[in-house]
């Protein structure tokens, strides 16, 4: 294991040895404090765990890699990743998973607005509460959420899966609940499963998704745009 | 009997022709104009300046023989990889999707050819557009359709849109027909479907957050790349203001005769300012935070030949930047198509339903057919002869204003034709000292 010390060390040292690292490598990142993009453009099968919260950006546009974040997490956590897997211990706050195009997040506590905007292919769970917006125009993957959403869930989704396991304040334009079928729970579950999340109820998941009325326009529609 | 009338008919201005087909064509429709390209209207531009010349108290350079220097480093404030260009004149971004993959070569080509850059646009970089251009900007986009990182490191520069100019403040639409399986592919999502580009980017809001939005795409990249900011031409004082600040190498201010893919026509014509308007405020921006030169600034929208290209320069600009002008040296609104446009309701020359992907000169579709009448190499060749055209008559005038680099020319060589253009540019109105609003 390779220590990386912020005490010692600049954002730009840290990055240039991770992007340039061995296949498999492993760090640890000591004493953060709330740097912004940290860990990002990583190329490459390597396990980092960050000791303390990040800020901006932490993990964003990752390929293949697997980050641990002991802590919170600033906006954009893992914007536009690609594959891999992020884990965060805490909250995140907004647009965690934003353009995601795979992997997946897990994130132990709360997350802030615009959770999975955009989203693009990844996975996103969230143990506690989304707020207002989140899977805003999200066009792939899924994001389950344990706890509660915000208001405007899913507005104006395309073909991503929301699962919610407690209340919904509103549904966004377009967003519907659907029928959790025997296939949506198999998939549910190997979402849930491959991010080792082992405490689970399926049957208190219900699934939305989008009700495709907004896919082309339609001036019938105009009141809803 | 009747008597006949003595009087001709007449017809309002307020109630032109047009204004009533449009009423006549909203009423029938219900849906509002949507159209490709920039304003149509007869705004303030370039045309309304004038070069003065050299004479006694300004000596002229030989032409053909003294040389002009038409060459400009964009970049180099922060990146270690400056792009290093031939001339000042820049292909804009346009997307793959709103344009056949052909049309992306042949702009690729063109640009190459005389040692310049091309622009990526909404959906994503193809292989045909990296392949045929020597530099490329990578645009960052809302939408972040196609967006990807290894795309993102090939990239010789990077481009975070904020707007553009015939829609600022506004998102985008690619309407469903010319969503084919592979636009679809690189965008994620269905066939077929009307593709929204959001206004606004999903992980940042204000300048703030751009600043480090910039650091990531910094740390991505290693530092290595320049990051452009383009921004549409509305408040060019606080937006170039605020781009330098946040960190960008280069920012580009697009005015309103700045095209689109695809917007309503009454944003394209009711929002926005002219591109005349916009340069000086960014210039001034620029200058007053020490960066005017360093953190250089492209102008484009309505640019059309090397006159404007000159003016551009000796307001301030650094570079400009060409779409519109570019489309139409491959090929678009040609009238050898006549006939054809004539059977989508049109003419050569105002051909605008870009969106709807029947062009018949093959750019602004996903039609395998229609798209096969553009030969990139020759399209490639047509604007590499269309670009040497225009730098060579920006020399022309740079020559005869006295100066030995085209950045060389300042607000001094001009003259404006009208108080309004004399306002807008901060020259002096032909004939007098008076500048307004000074």
């Amino acid at each position: 294991m390779h220590i990386l010390d912020f005490n010692k060390l600049s954002l730009r040292d840290i990055n240039k040895t991770l992007q340039g690292s061995d296949k498999n490598s492993f760090f640890s990142i000591r004493n953060p404090k709330g740097s912004h993009a940290l860990a990002v453009g990583i190329n490459k099968q390597i396990t980092v765990k960050v000791v303390g919260s990040v800020g901006y950006y932490c993990a964003g546009m990752n390929k293949f890699s697997d980050i641990k974040v002991e802590g919170s997490a600033g906006p954009g956590l893992g914007e536009n990743m690609m594959s891999g897997n992020i884990h965060v211990t805490g909250d995140v706050s907004q647009y965690a998973g934003a353009s995601g195009h795979g992997g997946s997040i897990l994130v132990e506590g709360n997350a802030s607005s615009r959770c999975g905007i955009s989203m693009k292919g990844v996975d996103i769970i969230v143990k506690g509460n989304v707020g207002h917006m989140s899977a805003f125009m999200a066009q792939k993957g899924n994001l389950v959420i344990f706890g509660n959403a915000g208001h405007a869930l899913g507005d104006s989704i395309y073909e991503a899966n929301i699962y919610v396991a407690g209340e919904v304040a509103s549904l966004g334009a377009d967003c519907i609940e659907k029928k959790m079928t025997k296939k949506h729970l198999s998939k549910l579950e190997n979402i849930l499963s491959n991010a080792n999340v082992s405490d689970y109820n399926l049957d208190t998941f219900r699934r939305f998704g989008s009700a495709r009325s907004l896919y082309n326009f339609n001036v019938d529609n105009a009141k809803i745009y | 009997m009747k008597k006949k009338s003595i009087t001709e008919p007449r017809t309002s201005h307020t109630f032109d022709a047009y204004t009533n087909s449009e009423i006549r064509r909203a009423a029938e429709t219900g849906i509002y104009d949507i159209r490709g390209g920039g304003s149509k209207r007869n705004l303030p531009n370039f045309d309304d300046l004038l070069f003065l010349g050299a004479s006694i108290s300004r000596y002229p350079l030989e032409g053909y023989r003294e040389s002009c220097n038409t060459k400009v480093i964009l970049g180099d404030r922060f990146s270690s990889n400056p792009l290093n260009l031939e001339i000042p004149i820049t292909i804009a971004g346009m997307s793959f999707g709103a344009l056949s993959a052909q049309a992306k070569e042949a702009l690729g080509r063109g640009a190459s050819l005389v040692g310049t850059s091309t622009t990526t646009g909404d959906g994503g970089m193809t292989k045909e557009e990296r392949g045929h251009s020597k530099q490329l900007v990578y645009q960052l986009l809302p939408s972040r359709y196609g967006m990807n990182p290894d795309d993102l490191r090939k990239a010789d520069a990077i481009e975070i849109v904020v707007g553009q100019g015939a829609k600022p403040g506004g998102g985008g639409m690619l309407l469903g027909q010319k969503i084919n399986d592979r636009v679809a592919e690189m965008r994620t999502l269905p066939k077929g479907i009307d593709q929204r580009s959001p206004c606004r980017h999903p992980d940042w809001t204000g300048p703030d957050d751009m600043e480090i939005k910039i650091l990531e795409l910094r740390e991505i990249t290693g530092w290595k790349v320049p990051i452009f900011v383009k921004v549409a031409g509305s408040r060019p004082y606080y937006d170039v203001a605020l781009a330098a600040k946040s960190g960008a190498d280069v920012v580009v201010v697009d005015g309103m005769q700045g095209g689109t893919a695809a917007t309503q026509e009454v944003f394209i014509e009711n929002v926005g300012m002219p591109t005349l308007a916009c340069v000086r405020p960014a210039v001034r921006a620029l200058q007053e935070l020490g960066l005017h030169r360093k953190v250089q600034l492209i102008i484009s929208g309505g640019i059309r030949n090397g006159a404007d290209v000159a003016k551009a320069l000796a307001l301030g600009a650094d570079a400009v930047s060409i779409g519109s002008a570019a489309l139409i040296a491959l090929g678009d609104n040609d009238p050898r198509y006549q006939k054809d446009y004539e059977k989508l309701g049109t003419t050569a020359g105002s051909f605008d339903d870009w969106h709807e992907g029947l062009d018949p000169a093959g750019i602004t579709t996903q039609d395998k057919k229609l798209a096969k009448r553009l030969d990139p190499k020759l399209g490639g060749r047509r604007l590499a002869n269309y670009l040497n055209v225009m730098t060579m008559e920006a020399q022309t005038i740079a020559r005869a204003c006295g100066k030995n680099d085209l950045r060389n020319l300042e607000p001094e060589d001009l003259c404006a034709l009208t108080v309004e253009s004399a306002a807008m540019a901060g020259v002096p109105l032909a004939g007098t000292n008076w500048i307004p609003g000074t």
